[in-house]
């Protein structure tokens, strides 16, 4: 042991926020008796799960992964899902939408513009009832739009998984109050002070694997409200909306009836983040706006109103 | 501005050092402050074009002459239709050289729980003057909350310099009385920046309208701005979250104690104690997944090894064996009430939540209140209400393992809960324990 007092350097900011969301795992899977993880197989649930990897090894993650399911997949994000489950060695309960409709529990949308997108609040909440859990952590964070800023790490849920606003519990210093009363649950945000690019930083300093859709290819596409949607069997086409071949990538793996790509040639995580970062770039005025980059801008914005 | 960039924002991949520096501020309506935050994520080129065109379109809607950049703040929709912040809002922005956390805090008397929330986390204190008015109750209230919370560091931003014809003796006056204020409580760290937020002025850019001010501009003083004590000056605490046992073949007798690093210095063949038993051991290991650390510093997330096999369980605290914490049974403590719906009182039962630990209290003594109008202490007072701060003693019922919150934030702090409600309503910072 040395005894000459050596000068830690402070934490670079992705170290501290990695060390901030493994602590909020921990304390979750301290305090709560059936916490489970809302994984999706998109970026930000790739950086949660990669936290709670983190958070308890060499032992493996107490607690099951869910994705709620709403039969509409990129088949790429599903086949990305069910590797990186089998390589944690973790259990994966698939809550699906399609069984809420069979049961009666949910009705579906009809039409061109039919999405499952908000059927899928009561196959979660009824995932929840059915495993009895307490706690669900989400790869939500606060720099995606105006609510969530103010949103509590720990927040809690009512009976009926509503989010009070004007009722959170004060949160201080990384003391986390996770008692419950009756009929509540948590959500838990361990990437709550993380932006997009930080964890897109992330995903490439710990050299995560992603599915392939986040990256440039062709795919066959159709416009729709001036935004580009792809081709489906879910998705019935109007008039006029014909399908065309383009070089796209994808920012979210969501539901395939609501999710749009973006114009793009970025094959390796570089390029995809040179975009991203560039996407600021532009806009802090910096460079002229590119009307590539201010389409990615605005799906960010259509992002918010879907979800 | 120019400066030596550590990560070049053209190479977002690049290996980014950059540091994260927290911040908070807290005002009321008019002061300027909403300005002051869009001001800043505006000229740091934070904000996509089509939220501008939204800000654009709202200051038209509401027959404003300029665009408001107080709108990219707006918040829940009872505080745009109120016109005030109401609950906390925490905003991202980053430059070349540092991230930026800032907790946007209500200003008010009756927010004063949300205000303290913002200070828990918070190396810097942004305290806003508007010009015209000077040093407010408000800005004293802040300034006073912001050092009780443990905050060392003061940047005053007095604001609406365009409306007092940038006279610099109206700057010089508040500047003086801040810091005056600021000195009487042991704060010596205050840097006073004359802009105006609406414009501009010193913001990001120097001001040609108030040349007399030697700079830097608000933005560069964030950025260089030196918040944290090195963590040796402190002794080390490691609070044990979650005791690690794989039970898998390849890491068969495994056992590994998880938690962050609260203070000090932790280093693999350190003497260490467990408290509360006191038992002495040496650190066998420092784990961080994929690879082994010979120390840990704050805040880092790690797993530790010790060479004795000793009782250890989530609440446990691994500390430097020549200076231990107080084991105490009962702490006395500035406490800032939150309950809405019982005040504090002699006699009442608590449950107390101090790093990983969780015990009951008693409320043995309410000594003091604090005046935060005239920031006297009464004396004679024996409840608190909602937002009031007072000095109270507590008898716990299982010991913990404290500082004093002046010496360790991470170790001096804790919370109370209500065992009826399982709410959060009271933030504690221990003075003294034995």
């Amino acid at each position: 042991m040395t005894t000459t007092a050596t000068r830690p350097a402070a934490l670079d900011t992705l170290s501290w926020l990695e060390a901030e969301g493994i602590h909020i795992i921990r304390e979750v899977a301290a305090e709560l008796e059936r916490p489970c993880l809302l994984f999706s197989g998109g970026k930000d649930s790739i950086v949660m799960l990669r936290l709670a990897e983190k958070a308890f090894w060499p032992a493996r993650i107490p607690f099951p992964v869910m994705h709620v399911d709403t039969g509409h997949n990129f088949p790429e994000a599903i086949d990305f899902r069910d590797r990186r489950v089998a390589e944690l060695d973790v259990e994966l309960i698939v809550a699906s939408v399609q069984d809420s409709i069979d049961q009666g529990r949910v009705v579906e949308e009809t039409g061109p513009r039919a999405s499952r997108n908000r059927l899928q609040t009561v196959t979660l909440l009824d995932a929840v009832l059915a495993h009895d859990f307490d706690a669900l952590f989400g790869g939500a964070r606060r720099d995606e739009e105006k609510a969530r800023a103010k949103e509590r790490i720990f927040s809690f849920r009512d009976a009926f998984g509503q989010w009070d606003p004007s009722n959170q519990r004060p949160e201080l210093w990384n003391l986390y109050n996770g008692k419950l009363t009756r009929g509540e649950h948590i959500r838990a945000f361990p990437l709550s002070n993380w932006t997009e690019l930080d964890v897109w930083q992330y995903i490439k300093r710990e050299d995560l694997e992603i599915p392939s859709i986040y990256f440039a290819h062709d795919r066959p596409m159709f416009k729709r409200d001036g935004m580009l949607f792809p081709v489906s069997e879910f998705v019935p086409r109007l008039p006029g909306e014909d399908p065309f071949d383009a070089r796209v990538r994808f920012r979210t793996v969501g539901d395939m009836t609501c999710t749009a790509g973006v114009l793009s040639e970025a094959e390796t995580l570089e390029a995809v983040v040179a975009e991203i970062a560039a996407t600021r770039i532009t806009e802090r005025g910096e460079t002229r706006a590119d009307d590539r980059f201010s389409e990615a801008a605005m799906e960010d914005r259509k992002r918010e109103g879907y979800f | 501005m120019t400066t030596a960039s550590l990560a070049d924002p053209l190479d977002p991949l690049g290996p980014d050092q950059r540091t994260l520096l927290r911040l908070a501020t807290a005002g009321s309506v008019d002061d300027g402050k909403s300005t002051l935050i869009g001001r800043l994520l505006f000229d740091s080129k934070q904000t996509f074009i089509d939220q501008m065109e939204a800000i654009e379109r709202s200051s038209r809607t509401r027959g404003e002459d300029d665009v408001n950049l107080a709108y990219l703040t707006d918040g829940l929709r009872s505080e745009r239709e109120q016109g005030i912040t109401i609950d906390v809002a925490y905003r991202y922005f980053s430059t070349p050289r540092r991230k930026f956390i800032l907790a946007d805090t209500p200003g008010h008397v009756q927010y004063t729980r949300n205000m303290v929330t913002g200070a828990s986390t918070a190396d810097a204190a942004l305290l806003l003057v508007d010009a015209r008015r000077g040093v407010l109750e408000q800005t004293r209230r802040h300034a006073y909350l912001s050092n009780l919370l443990g905050i060392r560091h003061f940047v005053l931003c007095v604001n609406k310099m365009d409306l007092v014809d940038w006279d610099r003796p109206v700057f010089d006056a508040i500047s003086e009385e801040l810091t005056r204020f600021a000195g009487r409580m042991g704060v010596t760290d205050v840097q006073a920046i004359p802009i105006s937020a609406k414009l501009g002025d010193w913001v990001v850019e120097p001001s040609q309208n108030m040349s007399w001010y030697p700079g830097p501009p608000l933005l560069e003083l964030l950025e260089t701005l030196e918040a944290s004590d090195p963590p040796q000056h402190h002794a080390s605490r490691f609070p044990v979250q979650y005791v690690v046992r794989p039970l898998r073949e390849a890491y068969h007798d495994y056992r590994g104690y998880a938690g962050t690093m609260a203070s000090g210095v932790l280093r693999v063949g350190d003497r260490v104690k467990v408290m509360p038993s006191g038992a002495e051991t040496t650190v066998a290991g420092i784990d961080a997944f994929d690879h082994e650390l010979a120390e840990a510093t704050p805040p880092m997330a790690v797993t530790v090894r010790l060479t004795d096999q000793l009782d250890i369980r989530r609440g446990s605290m691994i500390v430097a064996a020549d200076h231990p914490p107080i084991a105490a049974s009962s702490i006395d403590a500035h406490v800032c009430w939150m309950s809405e719906r019982v005040p504090l009182r002699e006699r009442d039962r608590l449950v107390v939540k101090h790093t990983t630990q969780t015990t009951r209290a008693l409320v043995e003594e309410v000594g003091a209140r604090l005046d935060v109008n005239t920031l006297e202490y009464d004396l004679t007072a024996s409840q608190l209400s909602l937002n009031e701060i007072g000095r109270v003693r507590l008898r716990l019922m299982a010991p913990l393992s404290v500082d004093p919150y002046d010496e360790s934030r991470e170790t001096g702090a804790f919370i109370l809960i209500d065992e009826a409600t399982s709410a959060t309503v009271g933030a504690g910072m221990i003075t003294a324990g034995e």
